[in-house]
């Protein structure tokens, strides 16, 4: 990679997270390497039982059962995954960094859609009169609400906003986030994503009706990436935020570094409103190795955005063949067979899921592939069981989405500074 | 409704925005912002609960009225009497 000062590399240092199988990360991982699903059915209000991956953590471990009711659940995800990146990196009493240097960026999918909904029902209810419409309404779905409820939790007094990249939106605020470390404008942030989406009947109906919802007798085998037999996305909530501090300063403090962002690359398809564009994908990854100073070969994993769907698989599987077709050491792996697409979490969500890599050279399977799409076949595609590296120094993560919105982040072992 | 209903009907509402409230302790006659872990919009979640229950309308200038427990009884006692 190009010659960086200290002060120009950014770390991750802490992570905390809530996904469908897990609330931390040594559970989460033990999950992954099992291949152990957190997809079950939920009932939903016109739409009916549909699969999808609900979050259980302890809620009340560090905001009161009120401020729960108060806030939203994507605050409430927030809330507790923040404290845990935060205590995670040993930086809890903000004695290493003041509050008002730390930012709190978090990408989100769509955010009100949950709390509009239920609104309406409400209001439903009282025949439309609108002296029944909640005074919460409007704090509850400002876009910087997740990132705003944070920080009121924590007393951050630094800038707080949400980054909205639909299913690229995690990757898009780590980006952001590590952006303004470069600034100089914070001396930490909290970057991450959230996604409260299985709260909302509109979001699985609409993609009902574009024939991208999946369905399967048992849910856990209904999120299937590159299986001949996929046949459409898997709602989940979920959150992951990472704490991120410039490598001069987590070196100083003796942190545990979980990696380095060597590399991203963020572009647009300019094409579609719903269909991925495999060559722009692939731009996007060029993109992010060469600021990362690497070639396709050096990098070991290569974490998918695939969501099961008919199209979007295929695209990426052309892109990744375009870039990776001669890299026998290059592993490719997908994390939303085992939770689910957590939309603005799933990018971070994902790579979290393959940190540890680092540490136990593992690479987490991808689960459900019973007969691979011969239109999906990749090489070192790891199927079902988890494959035991003699290195993971690399992962490439891939986060796409709607309306044509790519990002790639590239994160490295820190071996030495 | 008698006094008690409505006394009741306010602890109800208070203890669903906050189920931690210490209720028993509460002095009728003395605020309950003071007593208890409430902000103006929780006073909001009582009115539209009200409005909700009873389809009382209490308009912005009112609320002061419903500063105490106390309060908030004598200012409903007219309005729920058929209640």
């Amino acid at each position: 990679m190009p010659q960086l000062s200290a002060r120009q590399r950014i770390v991750i240092t802490g992570v905390g997270l809530a996904a469908p199988n897990a609330d931390n990360l040594q559970d989460y991982r033990s999950s992954l390497l099992a291949g152990r699903s957190g997809i079950g059915e939920i009932e939903l209000r016109y739409v009916g039982k549909v699969p999808a991956g609900i979050c259980s953590f302890p809620e009340t471990k560090y905001r009161k059962k009120k401020e729960n009711k108060r806030g939203t659940r994507a605050g409430c995800l927030g809330v507790y995954v923040a404290n845990e990146a935060i205590h995670d990196a040993g930086l809890a009493g903000f004695t290493e960094y003041r509050q008002n240097r730390t930012g709190v960026y978090i990408g989100l999918t769509e955010h009100g859609t949950v709390e509009t909904e239920n609104e309406i029902y409400t209001l439903s209810q009282f025949d439309f009169n609108t002296d029944f419409w909640s005074h919460h309404h409007n704090p509850r779905t400002v876009l910087n609400n997740p990132a705003g409820e944070i920080t009121m939790n924590l007393g951050i007094t630094g800038p707080h906003y949400s980054i909205g990249g639909a299913c690229a939106a995690g990757n898009a605020a780590l980006i952001q986030g590590a952006q303004m470390l470069l600034l100089g404008e914070v001396d930490m942030a909290l970057a991450g994503g959230i996604s409260e989406s299985t709260g909302s009947f509109g979001i699985f109906a609409s993609f009902k009706a574009e024939g991208a919802l999946a369905v399967h007798d048992d849910p856990a085998k209904a999120c299937r990436p590159f299986d001949s037999g996929r046949n459409g996305i898997v709602v989940s909530e979920g959150a992951c935020i990472f704490v991120l501090e410039r490598l001069d300063k987590a070196l100083d403090r003796n942190a545990r570094i979980y990696g380095e962002l060597v590399g991203y690359a963020m572009n647009s398809d300019a094409r579609d409103f719903v269909l991925p564009y495999g060559p722009r994908q692939a731009q996007c990854m060029e993109l992010a190795l060469e600021r990362a100073g690497l070639m396709p070969e050096e990098i070991d994993i290569v974490n998918t955005h695939a969501t099961g769907t008919r199209q979007g698989d295929i695209e990426e599987c052309n892109a990744i063949r375009s870039l990776f077709a001669n890299c026998p050491n290059t592993y490719i792996n997908n994390t939303k067979s085992i939770i689910g697409h957590a939309m603005g979490a799933a990018g971070v969500l994902e790579l979290a899921g393959n940190l540890p890599a680092f540490e136990d050279s593992q690479v987490h399977p991808t689960i459900n592939l019973d007969s691979v799409d011969p239109a999906c076949t990749l090489q070192n595609l790891v199927a079902n069981k988890p494959r035991q590296a003699e290195k993971i120094n690399t992962i490439l993560n891939n986060s796409f989405g709607m309306v044509g919105i790519n990002s790639v982040v590239i994160v490295k072992k820190m071996i030495s500074a | 409704m008698t006094i008690d209903e409505i006394k009741n009907v306010i602890l109800e509402i208070i203890r669903d925005i906050d189920d931690e409230a210490d209720l028993e302790n509460l002095n009728p006659s003395d605020a309950l912002r003071d007593q208890l872990d409430l902000d103006s919009m929780d006073f909001l979640d009582i009115v539209m609960e009200l409005r909700k229950r009873y389809q009382i309308q209490i308009p912005e200038a009112d609320y002061p009225q419903l500063a105490t427990l106390d309060s908030c009884v004598n200012y409903l006692i007219p309005r729920l009497k058929a209640a």
